[in-house]
């Protein structure tokens, strides 16, 4: 039985990319169009595009770039968030500047920050990454906190919870669902500015590679190219998604029970 | 306007006077308490004045209409609200703050429970705070659940258990603080009947067993009566006392008998002809009914087995 709701399951999720790829395959079969060359010779390129040297120069620089400006973004912006969400104060004080940058686009900023931190420099990369994604973590981390249930606070004021515990073991993990929602979205704007970032005065990296064959007309690396990004960004969900079902395994359920009964 | 000591005017103490209340005894000091609700341009007075003790190791139940603040005295007294006027103890030191020793279960029991906890964790957290070793949180832990008759349920996360389950984790948690105070905020008013029976008898077999004192606020006029030594009824808003009604039931209580004994059905309509004129309004200053005294029924002997 869990067999074939297993089965059922991997023929749910791959029926729609089967398809698509399929469509395409036929669609571009005998195309002769420049800009849209058959599927098969995108595939057959795929191999030869991305070689040893382009994984470990290219693609990996990049992932790595992408990985410290996320944990960066996810580091300042739950503490942050946290701290603002905690204190009145802070965020009477704050809560315009956060609104002010939040609307900023973060790709406008790329140009600057590489005047702040060298045009080439890995540092630029990084901290655009950094920065486009501490918003949605910050500010759902502050709503988060805001949002804890009073009880909770109530039963860690009467038990005596001291300062690092009740962090730890009571505000951290109730604004947890918030803070994963916002990890979310600012993954998927991570995976953006990792290829904008390397659009100006970068000639390494996964986004700057695929911008050299577009300017020099080699579209089925191109394409390639498009189709390796894609497929990171659905590892990378799926990464996401196995550490979000460990995290919030309890919220899951409880939901999940709430909903039934 | 001074009902103060724990003993009533019509005590019937017939025990030895060795155990009457020497100051020391007194667990919980409520003098002279006024709260106030201050907002720009707007002050709720919820409680005018409160003045009453309870004694170490006493079971007082306290009731009255609903919006009488029962729930800001509740939270007053555990210090997580702020007096406007007057002082609590406990045990002779004033409340700023939640004082060490002291546990609360809240009604909300759902909500009160850490969902990302399993059971023994919620149990356990607030020993780690006390800076128990594994060992003993462990014992604790175990020991507290399975006086609620949870012990296999350690395991489990809170959102996985019936509601009646849930407040049972919630004493547990508090039994296993070993706290000398132990304040109840309307625990059962979610549960459903049956099994609020069955935590009112939980209630009172481990006040029995650990001693502690207890406060337990309810709108449930059976419900005080029936685990109460003393119930306190309150007035409606802004709030005092309308009397200090001591049960003189017997102490060995259960759903069946207590429940039928004459005696109880006095008291209760005493205790609920109090609330219907502080529902109108009646403050204690008027003409308020007497309690009738006990009957003949209730007899000397089984109020010596009352004695505390």
């Amino acid at each position: 039985m869990t067999a074939r709701l297993a089965l059922r399951k991997v023929v749910m999720t791959l029926a729609l990319p089967v398809v698509l790829v399929a469509a395409w395959w036929i669609a571009t079969a005998d195309s002769t169009s420049f800009f849209w060359p058959p599927l098969e010779d995108i595939v057959r390129t795929f191999p030869e595009t991305w070689t040893a040297d382009r994984w470990l120069h290219d693609v990996l620089p990049s992932l790595g770039r992408l990985g410290i400006g996320y944990a960066v973004a996810l580091v300042a912006g739950i503490a942050f968030g946290t701290a603002i969400g905690l204190s009145k104060t802070l965020r009477a004080l704050t809560e315009p500047t956060l609104e002010f940058f939040r609307a900023v686009p973060p790709p406008v900023l790329v140009p600057v920050i590489a005047l702040f931190t060298g045009y080439t420099s890995s540092l630029s990369k990084v901290g655009t990454i950094a920065l486009g994604c501490v918003w949605p973590i910050l500010l759902n981390a502050v709503d988060g906190v805001r949002g804890l249930e009073p009880v909770l606070l109530d039963t860690a004021q009467t038990y005596r919870l001291g300062r690092w515990r009740r962090l730890t073991y009571v505000i951290l993990p109730g604004a947890s669902p918030r803070i994963v929602a916002g990890a979310r979205q600012a993954l998927s704007i991570g995976v953006i500015l990792m290829v904008i970032s390397e659009l100006f005065g970068a000639n390494r990296g996964l986004g700057a590679t695929i911008v050299q064959f577009q300017r020099s007309f080699a579209v089925p690396q191109m394409w390639t190219g498009i189709i390796l990004l894609g497929l990171i960004g659905v590892a990378l969900s799926v990464l996401f998604r196995l550490i979000e079902n460990r995290v919030l395994a309890w919220y899951h359920g409880q939901r999940e029970i709430e909903r039934g009964a | 306007m001074s009902i103060t000591r724990p003993a009533p005017a019509r005590t019937r103490r017939k025990e030895s006077p060795m155990t009457a209340p020497a100051p020391t005894d007194v667990a919980l000091a409520v003098r002279g308490v006024t709260k106030t609700y201050e907002a720009p341009g707007r002050s709720v007075e919820a409680i005018r004045h409160l003045d009453f003790a309870v004694r170490s190791g006493e079971l007082v139940c306290v009731v009255g209409p609903s919006g009488a603040g029962k729930t800001t005295l509740l939270r007053c007294v555990s210090g997580l609200l702020e007096l406007s006027g007057g002082s609590v103890e406990l045990d002779g030191e004033p409340v700023t703050g939640p004082p060490p020793g002291m546990a609360v279960v809240f009604q909300e029991y759902g909500r009160s429970l850490f969902p990302w906890m399993t059971v023994r964790q919620n149990v356990e957290l607030p020993l780690k705070e006390k800076g128990l070793a594994k060992a003993e949180r462990k014992r604790l832990a175990r020991e507290a659940l399975e006086a609620v008759g949870l012990a296999d349920s350690g395991d489990a996360h809170p959102w996985q258990l019936s509601g009646g389950m849930q407040q049972r984790v919630a004493i547990a948690r508090a039994v296993a603080y070993e706290p000398t105070v132990l304040l109840m905020d309307e625990p059962f008013a979610a549960v459903d009947a049956q099994t609020r029976a069955d935590l009112e008898d939980l209630v009172r077999r481990l006040w029995e067993r650990l001693g502690v004192t207890v406060l337990f606020v309810t709108h449930d006029i059976d419900e005080a009566v029936y685990l109460g030594e003393r119930v306190l009824v309150l007035s409606n808003r802004p709030t005092v006392l309308m009397e200090d009604v001591r049960v003189d039931l017997p102490r060995e209580r259960d759903q069946l008998t207590t429940r039928s004994d004459p005696r109880f059905g006095e008291l209760r309509g005493h205790v609920y002809e109090l609330i219907q004129r502080a529902k109108a309004g009646q403050r204690p200053d008027g003409d308020l009914p007497a309690l009738p005294e006990p009957d003949a029924l209730t007899t000397d002997a089984e109020l010596e087995g009352n004695a505390s």
